[in-house]
C-alpha cells in the first residue's frame, strides 16, 4: 500500500474521495479490509425457511429496542404505593410501584402503551420463531456434523428465551403475573430435600415478599440478555464457519454452497427483512392490546378469575401440571413427596434433555462420521421425521391442556373429560403420530422413486393399437429429477463381533437402535435404474 | 472465493466427482455409500428476469423502489405528528387508543417503507445470479493441527502441567473449592428465620373475627344464607405489616350448608357453626386461590388446574392434581354473634413442602 487515497484522487467525485479517505482511515487502525475480504462476499443459500432463524434475531433487536425504552420509565419496586395517575378505575388503590409505573407507562407517556405492546408482542413473536426455526433445523436434520454444537447453543437460547418471557412477564406485578409467581413459588416448594429453602431464598422470605420484582428485573434486563447476546454471537460465528446448509438442487453439492453473496444482495435482502419484521410488530402492536394489566389490577392472593391464560410458550409446562392423577402424594420417612409436581418437572426435563441430545444419539446410531451440508427433505428420513412429529404432538397436547378449562366451556363438555382425553392422547397421541408420519414418508419416498423413474401422470389417457388404454407418463428432465434422487441412505448396523470376538451390549443396544431407524428404507434411485427404465419405455 | 457459476468454466466442478474428495474421508457409519448414483447434471441455465432484458421495466422498478423509500419518510414524519397531534388526556381511554394506534401507524409505516423497498431492490434490482462458493471440511488443515499440538506439547513442557503432578492437582482443588464462599453470600437472600416455622402459621389466632375480603368489616353467622360464600380475611391483617404475604396464607372461604349435609369426621363436631364451615383458600396443589364455588353441588373448583374439593366431605379432593383437602379453620361465634376463629390452621396451608409433616 504506497498509493495514498489523495493521489488518484482527481479521478474521483467528492463523495467517493471521502468514502475511500474514510476507509483507508479506518482500516489503517483495524485492518477492517481482511474481515471485509473474508466476509463480504460469503456466499448465503436462499429458501423460505432460512428465514425463521432470521425472524428470531430480529425480534430480538427490537426486544433490546423496546425493552430499554421502558427501563427509563419502569421502576422495579414492591413498595405500595396509592395509585395516582390517569387510569380513573383505580385510582386510591395500593398498588406496588412496579405496577403503578406500569399503568403510567401505559397511560402517561406517549407511546408508552405502544412500546410495552411492541415489547410484548415481539416477545411472543421471538420465542415462537425460535420454536419453528428448531423444528425447520431438526426436520431437515441441519443439526448433523457439524453443527451439533450450534443445535446445543440453539436449544440454550430457546430455554433462555423462556426465561426472559417469564421474567418479564412477571414484573408489573398485576393479578396475573402474581399468580404466575404463586404457581412457580408451588412448584419450587414441591422440590424434595431444597425446595422450601430455593422459594424462601428466591422469595426474599415469605411468598410474595418483597423483592422478587427486582430480583427478577436484574435477571430480566441485565443478566439473562447478556447471555442471549453472548449465544447468540456463538450462534452466529458458528453459522459463519460451518456455513448454511442447502436443499439439493442441481449444482449443489455436500461441496459448495450456492446462493447470494452478503454484499450487496444478502445483506439487502436481510437488513430489508428486519424492517419488515420491525414494522409488521409495530403494526400488530399498534391495533392489537396485549396485557392490559388495568384490567387485571394488581396482585392480590386472594381473588382470581378463571380462564386466564399465562403467555403461550409456558403452556405446556401448565398443561403438564394439570395432566397428574388425582393423589399423587405421599409421605415418606416423614417428608412430604409431592410427586403431582415431581413428575411433571421429571417428564418435562427429560422431554427436554432428548430435544436438547437428540443429535448425538441420531450420530451414535449412524456411526456417521462424515459432514452434512445439503438439508434432508422430511420425507428421505423417516424415522426422524416421525420421532419430530411424536415430539410435537406431545407438546402440543401439553399445550392444549393449559386450555382444559377454555375447551371445556367453549365446546359445552365436562372438565374431567377434556383431562381424562388429554392424558389419553399424550400417551397414545405421539404413538400415532409416530406410525402415521412414518407411512406418509414412506409413501412419499416411493412416489418420488415412481415419478424419478416413470415421470408424472399426464392426465392424457391414450389408446395404444391394440386396444388399451394407457395414461402417458411426462418424463422428467435431469434438473428436476435431481432434488427426487439425492439423498443420504442409511442401513441397520450389523452386529459384528469386536477384536476380541465379544459381541458387546452396546453393540447390541446400537444394531436394535439401528434396526429400528432404518429398517423399512427406501433407497435412492440409482443410474442404472433410470437407464433400465428409458429402456423399458423407448 | 465465490465465482458466478454462469460464466465460470469450472461450474461443473460443482458436479459429483469432485464433491466426494475431501481432505480427509470420515467414516460413513452405517450410510450407503452408492457406487451408482445418479450423478449432479449441474446447474441449470440462468434465466434472466424481465429487469434484466427491459430496460424500461428496470426504470420502473427503480421508481417503485424510491418510491416505497419516500412513503418510509412519510411514515416517520406522521409519527411525529401523530406525537404531538394526539396527545393523552388523563382520565380518557379514547386519547390513550388513538395516541397508540396513530403512533405507531406512523412508524410501521416508517419501517415498512425501508423494508420491502429494500427487498424489492434486492430482488429485482440486484445482479440475480447465483453464487457458488467452496466448502472446506472444518477442522483444521493437518499442518495447522500439528502446529496446534506443537504449542500445546510446548506449554506441557514449559510450564511442567503434566509432570508436576502435586502441583496440578492442587490447583485443581483451589479451583474447585473457590466458588464455595460466592454459595454462602447468597445465604441471606431471606432472613434468618426457619422457613419450615413460618409457613406452618398464618394470621389466624384463636379469638379472631372473621371479616370480608376486602373490606375487613365482621361477620355475623346471621349473614349468611343457606348456600351462600364469603371471602374472608382476619380480622386486623390489612393493616399487617407484611399484609400480602399473611393474606397469601391466611385467606379463607366461608359457607354454609345444611348441618346435615355435613360430613364431619371424629374430633371435627365442633369446629363448624350450625352448618357455617370455613376452609383455607389457598389450593393444596401449588396454591392459587380457590374461589370458584358451585352452589348446587357445594364443590370449590380451583382455576388453576381445576382441582375440585367436595366441601360437603371436608373439602375432600374429588378431582384434579392436587392430593390434600384444603385445611380447615375450626370457628365459633363470640357473644355480639360474630364469627370467630378458634386457633389456627391445626396443619400448614397451601402447597405441599417437603418438612410439612415434620
Ligand atoms: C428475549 C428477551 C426478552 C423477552 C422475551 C421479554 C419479555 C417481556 C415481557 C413478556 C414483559 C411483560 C410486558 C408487559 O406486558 O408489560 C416484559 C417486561 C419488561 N421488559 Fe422485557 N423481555 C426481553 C428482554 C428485555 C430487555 C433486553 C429489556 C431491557 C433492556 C427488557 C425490559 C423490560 C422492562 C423494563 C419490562 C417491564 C415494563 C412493563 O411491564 O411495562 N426486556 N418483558
Ligand atoms: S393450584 Fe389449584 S389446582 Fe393447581
Amino acid at each position: 500500500m504506497t498509493t495514498t487515497p489523495t493521489q488518484d484522487a482527481p479521478s474521483k467525485t467528492r463523495g467517493q474521495r471521502f468514502t475511500s479517505a474514510a476507509a483507508n482511515y479506518i482500516d489503517e487502525r483495524t485492518s477492517i479490509s481482511g474481515a471485509v475480504k473474508e466476509l463480504g462476499r460469503k456466499i448465503f443459500p436462499d429458501h423460505w425457511s432460512f428465514m425463521l432463524g432470521e425472524v428470531a434475531l430480529y425480534s430480538f433487536v427490537v426486544i433490546l429496542l423496546s425493552g430499554t425504552f421502558l427501563t427509563f420509565f419502569f421502576q422495579a419496586s414492591m413498595v405500595e404505593v396509592h395509585y395516582e395517575g390517569s387510569y380513573a378505575p383505580l385510582k386510591g388503590i395500593e398498588m406496588s410501584a412496579a405496577m403503578a409505573s406500569t399503568l403510567d407507562i401505559s397511560f402517561d407517556i406517549r407511546g408508552g402503551l405502544l412500546m410495552r405492546q411492541v415489547h410484548h408482542w415481539a416477545a411472543l413473536l421471538f420465542v415462537a420463531s425460535i420454536g419453528l426455526h428448531m423444528l425447520r433445523v431438526y426436520f431437515t436434520g441441519a443439526y448433523r456434523k457439524p453443527r451439533e454444537i450450534n443445535w446445543l447453543i440453539g436449544f440454550v437460547l430457546f430455554i433462555l428465551a423462556m426465561a426472559e418471557g417469564f421474567t418479564g412477564y412477571s414484573l408489573p406485578d398485576d393479578l396475573l403475573s402474581g399468580n404466575g409467581l404463586r404457581i412457580i413459588d408451588g412448584m419450587v416448594k414441591g422440590i424434595p430435600v431444597i425446595g422450601t429453602w430455593i422459594s424462601y431464598l428466591l422469595f426474599g422470605g415469605e411468598f410474595p415478599g418483597v423483592d422478587i420484582v427486582s430480583r427478577l428485573y436484574i435477571l430480566h434486563i441485565m443478566l439473562l440478555p447478556a447471555i442471549i447476546i453472548a449465544a447468540i454471537g456463538v450462534h452466529m460465528l458458528l453459522l459463519i464457519i460451518n456455513k448454511h446448509t442447502q436443499f439439493a438442487a442441481p449444482g449443489r453439492t455436500n461441496n459448495n454452497v450456492v446462493g447470494s453473496p452478503i454484499m450487496p444482495v444478502f445483506a439487502a435482502k436481510a437488513g430489508g427483512f428486519f424492517f419488515i419484521v420491525f414494522g409488521v410488530i409495530t403494526l400488530i402492536a399498534s391495533t392489537f392490546s396485549i396485557n392490559p394489566v388495568w384490567v387485571y389490577g394488581p396482585y392480590d392472593p386472594s381473588p382470581v378469575s378463571a380462564g386466564t391464560q399465562p403467555d403461550w410458550y409456558i403452556g405446556f409446562a401448565d398443561g403438564a401440571l394439570r395432566l397428574v392423577p388425582p393423589g399423587w402424594e405421599t409421605e415418606w420417612f416423614g417428608f412430604t413427596w409431592s410427586f403431582n409436581i415431581i413428575a411433571p418437572l421429571v417428564i418435562l426435563g427429560l422431554f427436554i434433555a432428548i430435544v436438547a441430545f437428540y443429535p448425538f444419539i441420531e450420530a451414535w446410531v449412524t456411526g456417521d462420521k462424515r459432514e452434512h451440508h445439503i438439508a434432508d427433505r422430511p420425507r428421505n428420513a423417516p424415522t426422524r421425521t416421525a420421532i419430530g412429529a411424536a415430539g410435537v404432538t406431545f407438546y402440543a397436547v401439553l399445550w392444549a391442556a393449559a386450555s382444559s378449562d377454555l375447551i371445556a366451556t367453549h365446546f359445552k363438555l365436562s372438565i374431567e373429560g377434556v383431562i381424562h382425553s388429554c392424558q389419553a392422547l399424550l400417551i397414545f397421541g405421539p404413538i400415532i403420530a409416530f406410525f402415521l408420519t412414518k407411512r406418509v414418508c414412506i409413501g412419499l419416498q416411493k412416489k418420488d422413486r415412481e415419478i424419478a423413474l416413470h415421470g408424472y401422470e399426464s392426465g392424457r389417457i391414450v389408446r395404444l393399437p391394440h386396444g388399451e388404454y394407457i395414461e402417458v407418463h411426462e418424463q422428467l428432465d435431469e434438473y428436476e429429477r435431481w432434488k427426487l434422487v439425492n439423498f443420504t441412505d442409511y442401513k441397520p448396523l450389523m452386529i459384528r463381533p469386536n477384536a476380541e470376538g465379544k459381541i458387546t451390549t452396546g453393540q447390541r443396544v446400537r444394531a436394535s437402535a439401528s434396526r429400528w431407524f432404518f429398517e423399512d428404507r427406501i433407497a435412492p434411485v440409482s443410474q442404472k435404474e433410470i437407464e433400465q427404465s428409458k429402456d423399458g419405455h423407448h | 472465493m465465490a465465482d458466478d457459476h454462469g460464466d465460470t468454466a469450472g461450474s461443473m466442478a460443482a458436479g459429483k466427482d469432485v464433491a466426494q474428495h475431501s481432505a480427509t474421508a470420515h467414516d460413513a457409519g452405517t450410510a450407503v455409500v452408492a457406487t451408482d448414483e445418479v450423478p449432479n447434471p449441474g446447474f441449470p441455465p440462468y434465466r434472466p428476469r424481465v429487469t434484466d432484458l427491459d430496460p424500461k421495466v428496470d426504470q420502473q422498478q427503480e421508481r417503485r423502489v424510491s418510491a416505497l423509500f419516500f412513503v418510509s419518510i412519510i411514515g416517520s414524519v406522521l409519527a411525529v405528528a401523530a406525537y404531538i397531534a394526539f396527545p393523552i388526556e388523563p382520565g380518557n381511554m379514547e386519547s390513550v387508543r388513538n395516541n397508540t394506534l396513530y403512533l405507531g401507524l406512523g412508524i410501521t409505516l416508517g419501517l415498512l417503507g425501508i423494508g420491502i423497498g429494500a427487498v424489492h431492490w434486492s430482488k429485482s434490482l440486484m445482479e440475480g445470479h447465483d453464487l457458488v462458493e467452496q466448502r472446506h471440511g472444518t477442522r483444521g488443515s493437518e499442518e495447522t493441527r500439528a502446529k496446534a499440538i506443537e504449542i500445546f506439547t510446548l506449554g506441557d513442557k514449559e510450564s511442567g502441567f503434566g509432570r508436576r503432578t502435586l502441583l496440578r492437582n492442587t490447583l485443581i482443588g483451589a479451583l474447585v473449592v473457590s466458588p464455595l464462599p460466592a454459595i454462602v453470600l447468597f445465604r441471606d437472600l431471606a432472613p434468618a428465620e426457619d422457613p419450615v416455622k413460618l409457613l406452618k402459621h398464618t394470621f389466624w389466632e384463636p379469638g379472631m373475627r372473621l371479616t370480608r375480603d376486602p373490606s375487613g368489616t365482621p361477620i355475623k353467622a346471621s349473614d349468611l344464607t343457606l348456600g351462600s360464600a364469603f371471602q374472608v380475611i382476619p380480622e386486623g391483617i390489612n393493616d399487617s405489616e407484611h399484609r400480602i404475604e399473611e393474606k397469601a396464607k391466611a385467606a379463607v372461604l366461608l359457607v354454609r350448608l345444611k348441618p346435615e349435609d355435613l360430613e364431619i369426621s371424629e374430633g371435627r363436631e365442633n369446629w363448624s357453626y350450625d352448618g357455617i364451615v370455613a376452609y383455607s383458600k389457598i389450593c393444596t396443589h401449588v396454591g392459587c386461590p380457590v374461589a370458584l364455588y358451585e352452589q348446587q353441588t357445594h364443590h370449590l373448583l380451583c382455576p388453576c388446574h381445576q382441582s375440585q374439593f367436595d366441601i360437603k366431605r371436608e373439602a375432600a379432593v374429588i378431582f384434579g392434581p392436587a392430593k390434600r383437602p384444603l385445611p380447615q379453620l375450626p370457628i365459633a361465634v363470640d357473644s355480639e354473634g360474630y364469627l370467630i376463629a378458634q386457633s389456627d390452621f391445626t396443619e400448614p396451608i397451601g402447597p405441599s413442602f417437603w418438612e410439612r409433616k415434620l
